[in-house]
């Protein structure tokens, strides 16, 4: 073996001279992960990203057999579904892995708020996290037309409505996420566009910030661990923490796969753009909080229309969800900071609980 | 490194080693099967009629001049020589598959790519085609030109 062993080495010598692989080991062996009682939320953010690789791998395949237009869009899923082999497997992967992908974003989202991830000097890493939530439901929100059947053209109809309610852009925001006044192909090949195109150079900048701020700052250790006494316990990064996101990620292909075996992706009807809704139309899970609460609000509040009020309202959640850092001045000063937990909790118990009451509504009533 | 060293007992290294590698193998296998299959698109829908009837009346087809027909997902050359004989052939030139075309001042079929010729037989008479077209059996039925391939 002592050939090869040489071989080896003169490759490694020959790269390192050119692509400087000893900084990058130098590097890599640097890197600690903290171990304590919270060490679990460390896995998540990696977690989100496997399964953003594999939305990037299988859409890729899904982009060689799908046709962007109202007359083939369809067929072309139609096809993939029955005809190509395994096209089933991919597209089931391609949908299940989008919605535990937005799973775990939430979770790494709220662990790292109610860790107080956020603190100086990370605010930059929490401003790019809420910009690629943004961007993943936005890859959810346009995804979810493409196939072009009945729930999807239904979704994408009330889901674009809405932006027209925002005030003063209302109906040029409308104008341009539908590409007309209606929700027409025109429409899904604007989606597809703004899906295959748009949002992946957006993710790749952000992205990229995102984790290279992470190697630039290193784990958050939360605030109650840090003020600790005794001595604190880190794992090497290579291999001790990336073979255990290994096993994370191998698990979690696992079950994408028995998911999409068992539960493959749906079709339903073709959209007829002169059919009525069918009943029980839902957005994704993910926006269905959001619906539900524009749903309970009354048709006018204080002479203002409820949907305008709705809205202005968790556009102003967001900008407050994005400022957090900022806001926060305790936790930044380095003291505890109640209120921004039970922040963070009450987000969380308004989200599931508008949730479970939209799965749960009698439709017909 | 002692786990380099050579040995015939396979120590607790080289086992887990060994596992890891098939492992690591038979996750790739069972990732790229799927993707290779998918990657491979399946037989097309493609007509593999042996016969057309085309959507041309053969009083359209005056002596000396040609049209281009659908024959299945290919196309069909079809012509009417100077002597007022009808005859068909495959479109696609036998160099690199362009479209030909009837060349009423040569009286002859022409393919414009790289400037192939055919005679009224489709014989490749000059250029770089290396074969003649394949011609089909023309037959006129009353109204109708019905076009099939040679058995």
């Amino acid at each position: 073996m002592g050939t090869l062993e040489q071989h080896y080495k003169k490759l490694w010598n020959w790269l390192d001279e050119r692509v400087g692989l000893a900084e990058v080991e130098k590097l890599a062996r640097k890197k600690e992960v903290p171990v304590h009682r919270h060490s679990v939320w460390y896995y998540l953010g990696g977690m989100t990203l496997f399964l953003f690789m594999i939305q990037v791998a299988t859409g890729i395949l899904l982009i060689f057999y799908y046709r962007p237009s109202a007359e083939e869009a369809f067929e072309s899923v139609k096809f993939l579904m029955a005809e190509v082999e395994f096209g089933w497997l991919i597209r089931s992967i391609h949908s299940w892995a989008a919605n535990l992908m937005i799973f775990t974003l939430f979770i790494h989202l709220f662990s790292v708020w109610l860790l107080k991830a956020y603190r100086p000097p990370r605010e930059i890493t929490w401003l790019s996290g809420i910009g690629l939530m943004g961007i993943t439901m936005a890859f959810g929100f346009t995804g979810y037309l493409l196939p072009w059947n009945e729930l999807a053209f239904f979704a994408t109809q009330v889901g674009t409505e809405i932006t027209g309610a925002v005030p003063v852009i209302g109906s040029f925001l409308l104008r341009v996420s539908r590409g007309g006044e209606e929700v027409t192909g025109a429409t899904l090949t604007r989606f597809y566009g703004i899906h295959v195109a748009v949002l992946p150079l957006l993710t790749t900048f952000l992205l990229g910030l995102h984790v290279y701020l992470v190697q630039k700052h290193g784990m958050s250790m939360p605030p109650a661990i840090e003020r600790q006494a005794n001595p604190k316990r880190v794992m090497p990064f290579v291999p001790n923490f990336m073979l255990r996101d290994v096993v994370g990620w191998l698990t979690a292909l696992a079950m994408l796969a028995a998911l999409a075996a068992y539960f493959p992706a749906e079709l339903g009807q073709k959209a007829d753009l002169f059919a009525p809704a069918p009943i029980g139309i839902k957005p994704e899970w993910y926006f269905m909080f959001m619906f539900k609460t524009l749903k309970y609000l009354p048709a006018h509040i204080l002479g203002i229309e409820g949907e305008v009020i709705g809205i202005l309202g968790f556009g102003v959640g967001g900008l407050f969800l994005l400022l957090v850092p900022f806001l926060d001045r305790r936790t930044a000063r380095g003291e505890q900071s109640h209120l921004f937990t039970w922040l963070a909790i009450a987000t969380i118990v308004f989200m599931i609980v508008l949730t479970y009451l939209g799965y749960t509504e009698v439709v017909t009533q | 490194m002692p786990e380099e060293v050579p040995s015939r007992n396979p120590n607790r290294r080289t086992f887990i080693n060994w596992f890891l590698a098939t492992s690591a193998g038979a996750f790739l296998l069972a990732v790229l099967y799927p993707v290779s299959r998918y990657l491979v698109p399946p037989p097309a829908g493609e007509s593999t009629a042996a016969t057309v009837t085309l959507p041309i009346k053969p009083v359209d087809v005056k002596p000396n001049s040609g049209q281009i027909f659908k024959f299945g997902s290919r196309p069909g050359i079809l012509i009417r020589t100077p002597a007022g004989e009808l005859r068909a052939f495959a479109a696609s030139c036998t160099h690199l598959n362009c479209t030909v075309q009837y060349r009423s001042d040569l009286s002859h079929i022409w393919c414009a790519c790289h400037n192939g010729h055919f005679d009224l037989n489709g014989k490749n008479i000059a250029g770089p085609p290396p074969r003649p077209l394949d011609q089909y059996i023309v037959n006129v039925r009353g109204d109708e030109i019905v076009v099939s391939k040679s058995a």
